[in-house]
Formats: C-alpha cells, sequence, structure tokens
C-alpha cells in the first residue's frame, strides 16, 4: 500500500467515524429528555457532519478520481465503512449514549491533538478546527456522566452498566493496524499508544468524581476500521442511504 | 413517577468586549455548572457571544409590579435629571 492510499483510506476511517456517529445523533433529535440536551444534541451532531464533509471532502481530493463527499457517503456499502464498532451501536438510554460519546470523544480528543502536529497540512487544518468542537463536546458529555453516577442509585447503577457494556468496545480504538502504522511512519501520525495512556487517565479522572468503577480489561471486539462490522451498521446505512440510492443525485 | 422541574435559570450574554451582559432568556437546569452548558449551547450557537452569566431566577430581586407608581412614576415629572441639554460631539457612537 502506497503512502497517498494509507493516507486516503485514513481519512475516510475519520470521516466515517463522524459520520456514523453524527447519525446515531440524529436518531436523537426529537427524542431527547429535556429541551436544552435536544438543542446540545442536535449542535454536537451537525459538529460531527460538519468534520464528516471536511474529511471526506479531502478524501476524495486525495483520491483524484472525481469522488464527491456524497459518493462516500451514501454510495459504500457497509464493508466499505471504517468507523469504530462503538460508534455504530444502537442509542439505548440516555445513558448508553452519553457513555457512548464520553468513551469516544476523550479518544477523539488525543487524536485530534495529535493529528495537528501531523506532516500533512490539510489533516493538521481540520483537526484544528474539529478540536475546538470536541473540547466542548468531552466537557459536556463529562459533566453528564458525573451527574448520572453520582446522581441517585438507579441513575448510578444504570450509568455503570453502560459502561461496562460498552467497554469491550473501546480495545479496537488503540489497536494499530497498517494504516495507522503508515500514517504514524510517512504522516508523523497519531501514536495510539500514548493515546491510550491519555485517554485512559483523562475517562479515569471523570469517572472517579462520577463514583463510578472502571471496568477490568477484558475481551474486546474488533474489526471495525477494517470494515467487519456488527450487525447493527446495515440497518443504519439503509436508513441512512435510502434516498440516495433510490434517488441518485436528488437534491432540494 | 413524578417528574420534578429542574430549577429555572436566567442567562446574560455579553456579545462583545466593553459591552455589558445583557439579559438574553433563560434555560432549565439540573444545577450551576449545566445552566453554564445549555446557556452556551441555547444562546450562543450563532456566536452571539464572548461571556456567558447564568443566575438562578429565583435569586433575583424583582420589585413589585403593585409599587410600579409608587417606585417609578415620581421620575416621571423631573426632566432635568435627563441630560438631553447638552450637545453630543460628531464621532461620538456609544453614548
Amino acid at each position: 500500500m502506497s503512502a497517498n492510499q494509507a493516507l486516503i483510506a485514513y481519512t475516510l476511517r475519520l470521516a466515517d467515524n463522524a459520520l456514523i456517529l453524527a447519525q446515531r445523533m440524529v436518531e436523537l433529535v426529537a427524542a431527547e429528555p429535556e429541551l436544552e440536551e435536544e438543542l446540545a444534541n442536535a449542535n454536537f451532531a451537525l459538529d460531527f457532519i460538519g468534520q464528516a464533509r471536511m474529511f471526506y471532502t479531502y478524501a476524495g481530493e486525495l483520491e483524484g478520481q472525481g469522488r464527491s463527499e456524497d459518493d462516500f457517503a451514501f454510495m459504500r456499502d457497509e464493508r466499505e465503512f471504517g468507523n469504530l464498532l462503538l460508534l455504530e451501536q444502537p442509542n439505548g438510554h440516555f445513558g448508553d449514549a452519553l457513555v457512548r460519546q464520553f468513551l469516544f470523544e476523550a479518544f477523539y480528543l488525543h487524536l485530534l491533538e495529535a493529528l495537528m502536529r501531523c506532516s500533512d497540512q490539510r489533516l493538521c487544518e481540520i483537526a484544528a478546527r474539529a478540536i475546538k468542537e470536541v473540547k466542548y463536546h468531552f466537557r459536556h458529555s463529562s459533566h453528564w456522566l458525573v451527574r448520572l453516577g453520582d446522581g441517585t442509585e438507579l441513575s448510578h447503577n444504570r450509568a455503570q452498566t453502560s459502561l461496562d457494556d460498552a467497554w469491550r468496545y473501546t480495545g479496537e480504538m488503540f489497536t494499530a493496524d497498517e494504516i495507522d502504522t503508515a500514517m504514524q511512519e510517512n504522516f508523523d501520525g497519531p501514536g495510539l499508544a500514548s493515546i491510550h495512556e491519555l485517554w485512559r487517565r483523562d475517562i479515569a479522572t471523570v469517572v472517579v468524581e462520577a463514583t463510578l468503577q472502571l471496568p477490568d480489561d477484558q475481551w474486546m471486539a474488533s474489526g471495525g476500521k477494517q470494515g467487519r462490522h456488527s450487525e447493527h451498521l446495515g440497518f443504519l446505512l439503509a436508513e441512512m442511504q435510502y434516498l440516495q440510492r433510490s434517488f441518485p443525485g436528488a437534491t432540494w | 413517577m413524578s417528574k420534578q422541574e429542574w430549577p429555572l435559570y436566567e442567562v446574560f450574554v455579553r456579545s462583545k468586549a466593553g459591552l455589558s451582559h445583557r439579559h438574553a432568556g433563560s434555560v432549565h437546569a439540573p444545577d450551576d455548572q449545566m445552566a453554564l452548558d445549555h446557556a452556551r449551547d441555547a444562546y450562543t450557537r450563532r456566536s452571539e457571544g464572548v461571556s456567558l452569566w447564568v443566575v438562578r431566577s429565583d435569586s433575583i430581586v424583582a420589585s413589585d409590579p403593585a409599587e410600579t407608581s409608587a417606585f417609578f412614576e415620581p421620575a416621571k415629572d423631573k426632566i432635568y435629571r435627563h441630560p438631553t441639554f447638552y450637545e453630543i460631539p460628531d464621532g461620538v457612537k456609544n453614548l
């Protein structure tokens, strides 16, 4: 695999993470328990869609075959998506969705920080723009986790279960494959081992404040980055892609 | 299960450095810190501000509408308290 191919694949993974998470969050629009949280969630989803657009557009330019952001989002199949398994998991209840945001954003924050120092100018710029949004997202999800964990007995137990359930999807974030390695070697990309340490430190601080327990390390699911997804992604894509598949090029 | 409403907070936004905070509206929130988050998400999403204040609505002491006449009307016939007899120099914008 050439350096350029690795860069395209890597950029698409970043785009897929942002898009798939955004699509899950969009499912919660008009379903949040409070108006204020409704606004926050919709804003955050739009932040992620904006990031996905920048990454897809750049991947299309790198590839040079005229594929647009929409082609990547709507005309690829499940196996071609490289998003993390964590992000495609169904929303569940408020605590489940929140823990998913929290675990991913703690990782994404450090990933973007590392990308700001990589040798690819464009990725640096996109990361510099995205990190401001994600810093606030993480602050928000951390605040919520503390309130759920350190809230009532019911909210504490539910938050702990959400954390335990999501934990098996966190290993994949830090397991480097050939694309991660190529990105690191050729473009001074993020080192996943050091991000793992920072991530652990950051989430441990919040989890302790939330009076919750960090789950023990256990068997970790993997494959999302390589396109081997859980059964949930197909349904998500079916809903998201339906219109463009039925009416290619439709606009309004 | 009866639903307990979150307390109400009043939101004040400073639109740019040097200007004062102005009342923008209100949000519900479970506590002070979340009130700030909610105010940010509800009232500054179109870059309306550079600084935010939130305060519990029940911490605000308000004048009584029944006392409006005693409170405010005595000022009405005292035009000499208004600085309207000065000429404003050209080029002064924020006066």
